[in-house]
């Protein structure tokens, strides 16, 4: 794949008038944001609700206009193409299907719009309900299925022309825990098998690992990092960010020393991230603790640790030792369960 | 227990607002079908059907088809347009703009044909056109007064839909015309339609407009009725054509009914309010278009007010303290302008105690399927002043309210109970459906945490209701202040209402008289847009729609 980017953004900025009334004044929704991202790939624009992140989806879709920046598609500026010439899908997070049409007339919808012959309509709905999983649910209509279903059909919709870009807003987020997760899974296979580009916003890093394979993380408006998500992984740029990707504790300063020395004498002291997993009881482990709180889950015992010369930090035991609160341990860090934080 | 408890207090209830509509509108309006029934005595329907034979009933009612119809039209045409611009943008001046467009809704209709012939007359700033006398005036101004329901009602259910279904289908790549053909307007049908049928309910049966317009020439079933009655005393003939409207007003009803129910309840999404751009100029301009339509009539008024015999003036204003030019009235004009100000309130109060109790019980939405009949049927009950003829209903207060067992003739409560019947349909509509909206849990919850029914009615119903009752209160407030069709059988010479002072002046000579109606006109329109100003800023979105 060249790497030439499909979509770029430069600068993008979206002001809306104050939400409180009688009040003047504006709040920036979008701060000045710029992010490439090249053809056939998936992004995960991650962001703690009210970030701007759907703003920033409606930007690139046409349907907000940004004050300004902007938005540019195979080198072509997009600033004056309306929303429908656009030739991306925007597949909303609770689907937006039309109820008063069948499913079938639904996926089949921009195909209609494009005046494509009927024979060729039916077949392409056809072999798209059967990618999505949902063959001969053609003639039933949305207000019978079930949520999942629902973000399937749209899914469809949404593919049905082969959009040059595919805009994702939380699609999953309406959806049950278990049903989010199969559907994550289903939706990376999907995109990949289309080779369709792909931007997702979402608040769940969860549903952010499981689709897509490149990360934006947004706070305020702002662009606060992105890259690979490995590379995101790995190198979270602050601690807000961290903790928002889902590690438990960031340490800094002298406990961050104190907790590399245990694997490499000769680090230097920058910040670290923490999964709750990275300190684990160990009878021979290097650092001193004591145990402030236990709690069992199926398949560890989630502690809270005051560890010597780091502070107070998440750790865990196995399920048969026996920590209890207030008793002195034995703890070692797992690194790979670790980040670096590495500023810009 | 408590069930049985509960459905003898809500029997109760629903006595009361059924025993007054028995009592003031079924028993009138049935007394007057009666009559034309009863043929000295005894019962001879076949006597109707000669009446549908004569040329000039048909003509009426080819007439009250097409012009409703035409209406209809027209109104759906103008306003829908205008019901996006005015709930789907946000713009500064917009709450002002709602309020205008709802005035000429409760400008008396005898004003409103007033101020089209002044703008259509040969000598009027619109005489070119040569459209005074004509049925197309009527239409004019039958769209006039129904703009506003369309507004209203499509408004409503606009402001209610989803933007996203739109925003989804244009990101699919469906041009805007694609997307209003596509995703909007099959949405839209049920509001269109439900407002389409009330429209053509108002304008099939619209009095004042085509009695002061149509003279001669033109007559719907309404002003043929009141020619009947009045003129003719042809009470078998008024009877016929009354039956016909009720039967046609019956099955429009239950169309409207249909459209509602087919709608889902709707979410409100009035943070996804639009800022207006340079593409949303047409329907701007549209809405000026339509706003010029609304006020030049009502502008037109103003001037033709302030123009006496000797230059302009408040010559008109002054001259309303006297009984005008050759004793055109048998008592002062102001004397008329406290009438109505004290029946319109003694009518609202009535209305809004009847209505809110009615609007209480049709949103309430019991488990049983036969429960829920019987509050559709309740409500459809309610309803029935809508469409029945003001004309019908007045002269059956007349011929059925002044004897035993009901001896109302020298009453002074006659006016403000006719004139509730007519306000309280708008008032249930006004305020059951922001009962209906409250969400059932909340009431379930506070009943939870220990609140009894009335505690659960101050704290869950009445924060959310007040300002749909105020709305309603002062609705009705200017509808009576202008009603004119069942007022006009009831007020007596010596002691009328305004509207009904306005028509004895026009259909007297004289420039003086002339200039003091056109005078009475402008202070009875001031009176009622003040009204609608103060409560167009309650925000209440059910008031005038349907």
């Amino acid at each position: 794949m060249a790497e030439q980017p499909a979509l770029s953004l430069i600068g993008v900025t979206v002001r809306f008038p104050s939400p409180a009334p009688g009040k003047r004044g504006e709040t920036v929704a979008v701060d000045d944001v710029s992010l490439d991202l090249p053809a056939g790939h998936v992004l995960a624009v991650l962001g703690p609700s009210g970030c701007g992140k759907s703003t920033l989806l409606r930007v690139i879709a046409g349907l907000e206009e940004p004050d300004a920046g902007r938005v540019c598609h195979d080198g072509r500026d997009l600033l004056h193409v309306p929303a429908h010439r656009r030739g991306f899908a925007l597949m909303f997070q609770d689907g937006q299907l039309f109820p008063h049409q069948s499913v079938a007339r639904n996926v089949g919808y921009p195909l209609r719009l494009r005046r494509r012959p009927r024979k060729a309509i039916d077949s392409r709905v056809e072999e798209l309900l059967a990618l999505v999983g949902l063959p001969s649910y053609g003639d039933r209509m949305p207000a019978t299925l079930s949520g999942g279903e629902r973000q399937r059909v749209a899914l469809a919709r949404a593919l049905a022309v082969d959009p040059s870009l595919l805009l994702l807003d939380e699609p999953l987020s309406a959806l049950d825990r278990g049903l989010r997760e199969r559907l994550a899974g289903d939706l990376r296979e999907i995109l990949a098998r289309a080779g369709t580009t792909a931007i997702l916003v979402t608040h769940d890093q969860d549903e952010a690992f499981a689709v897509a394979d490149r990360m934006a993380v947004m706070r305020d408006g702002r662009l606060v990092q992105h890259g690979t998500v490995a590379d995101v992984w790995a190198h979270p740029r602050d601690p807000w960010t961290a903790l928002f990707l889902g590690y438990a504790n960031v340490v800094t300063g002298p406990a961050a020393a104190a907790l590399r020395r245990t694997t490499d004498a000769a680090a230097s002291g920058t910040s670290l991230a923490l999964r709750r997993s990275a300190l684990r009881v160990d009878a021979s482990g290097p650092l001193a603790a004591r145990v402030l709180a236990a709690r069992v889950t199926p398949e560890q015992i989630r502690l809270r640790l005051d560890v010597d010369g780091v502070g107070v930090v998440d750790g865990v035991a196995q399920p048969h030792e026996d920590v209890p609160v207030g008793a002195p341990v034995r703890v070692v860090m797992d690194p790979s369960r670790t980040a670096e934080l590495t500023p810009p | 227990m408590g069930t049985l408890r509960a459905r003898a207090g809500y029997a109760l209830l629903a006595a009361v607002p059924l025993a007054v509509i028995a009592l003031f509108f079924l028993y009138p309006v049935g007394g007057m079908l009666a009559r034309g029934f009863w043929v000295d005595g005894s019962f001879a329907p076949g006597q109707v059907v000669p009446v549908f034979e004569r040329s000039i009933v048909q003509r009426a009612l080819w007439f009250t088809l097409w012009s409703a119809a035409a209406g209809t039209a027209g109104s759906v045409l103008l306003g829908v347009p205008v019901a996006w611009v005015l709930h789907r943008l946000r713009f500064p001046g917009r709450d002002l703009l709602r309020a205008l467009t709802m005035v000429p809704f409760v400008l008396p209709t005898v004003v409103v044909g007033v101020a089209f012939r002044q703008l259509l007359v040969s000598s009027g700033p619109l005489g070119f056109l040569h459209l005074d006398g004509t049925a197309a005036a009527i239409v004019a101004a039958l769209v006039f007064f129904n703009v506003s329901v369309v507004v209203r009602t499509v408004g409503s259910f606009w402001a209610g839909l989803d933007p996203r279904q739109g925003q989804a289908a244009a990101a699919l790549g469906a041009t805007p015309l694609q997307v209003f053909r596509t995703v909007t307007l099959p949405a839209l049908l049920p509001g269109i339609v439900s407002a389409a049928s009330v429209v053509f309910l108002f304008c099939a049966t619209a009095f004042g407009v085509v009695l002061v317009m149509g003279g001669l020439r033109y007559a719907n079933i309404e002003t043929e009725i009141y020619q009947l009655t009045t003129q003719e005393l042809d009470l078998t003939g008024a009877a016929a054509l009354s039956v016909l409207q009720v039967a046609v007003i019956t099955v429009l009803l239950l169309l409207s009914a249909r459209a509602h129910r087919d709608t889902p309840p709707v979410t409100r999404t009035a943070d996804l309010l639009r800022r207006p751009g340079r593409r949303h100029l047409p329907a701007f301009g549209w809405t000026l278009l339509v706003l010029v339509f609304l006020m030049a009539p009502i502008v037109e008024l103003v001037v033709a007010s302030l123009r006496t015999a000797d230059g302009w003036g408040l010559g008109n204003y002054r001259a309303l303290g006297t009984t005008g030019e050759r004793d055109a009235l048998l008592v002062p004009a102001l004397v008329g302008l406290r009438n109505s100000f004290e029946i319109a309130l003694g009518a609202a109060a009535l209305a809004l105690s009847l209505g809110t109790l009615v609007a209480f019980l049709v949103s309430r939405r019991p488990r049983r399927a036969a429960a829920r009949r019987v509050v559709g049927v309740f409500d459809a009950v309610f309803m029935l002043p809508l469409g029945v003829s003001a004309v019908t209903l007045g002269f059956g207060f007349l011929i059925t309210l002044d004897r035993p067992p009901i001896d109302l003739r020298t009453s002074p409560a006659l006016i403000p109970i006719a004139q509730a019947m007519v306000a309280l349909p708008l008032v249930v509509r006004t305020v059951a459906p922001v009962l209906r909206s409250i969400d059932p849990r909340q009431r379930q919850a506070a009943a939870s945490l220990g609140a009894g029914p009335v505690r659960v009615l101050l704290a869950v119903d009445l924060p959310t209701a007040w300002r749909a009752l105020l709305a309603a209160t002062g609705f009705a407030f200017a509808v009576s202040l202008g009603e004119f069709g069942a007022t006009s059988f009831l007020a007596r010479s010596d002691n009328p209402t305004l509207p009904v002072v306005i028509y004895q002046l026009i259909a007297r000579p004289g420039e003086q008289n002339f200039g003091m109606a056109m005078a009475a006109s402008v202070i009875l329109a001031a009176a009622t847009a003040l009204v609608m100003l103060v409560v167009e800023r309650l925000r209440v979105g059910s008031m005038g729609a349907f």
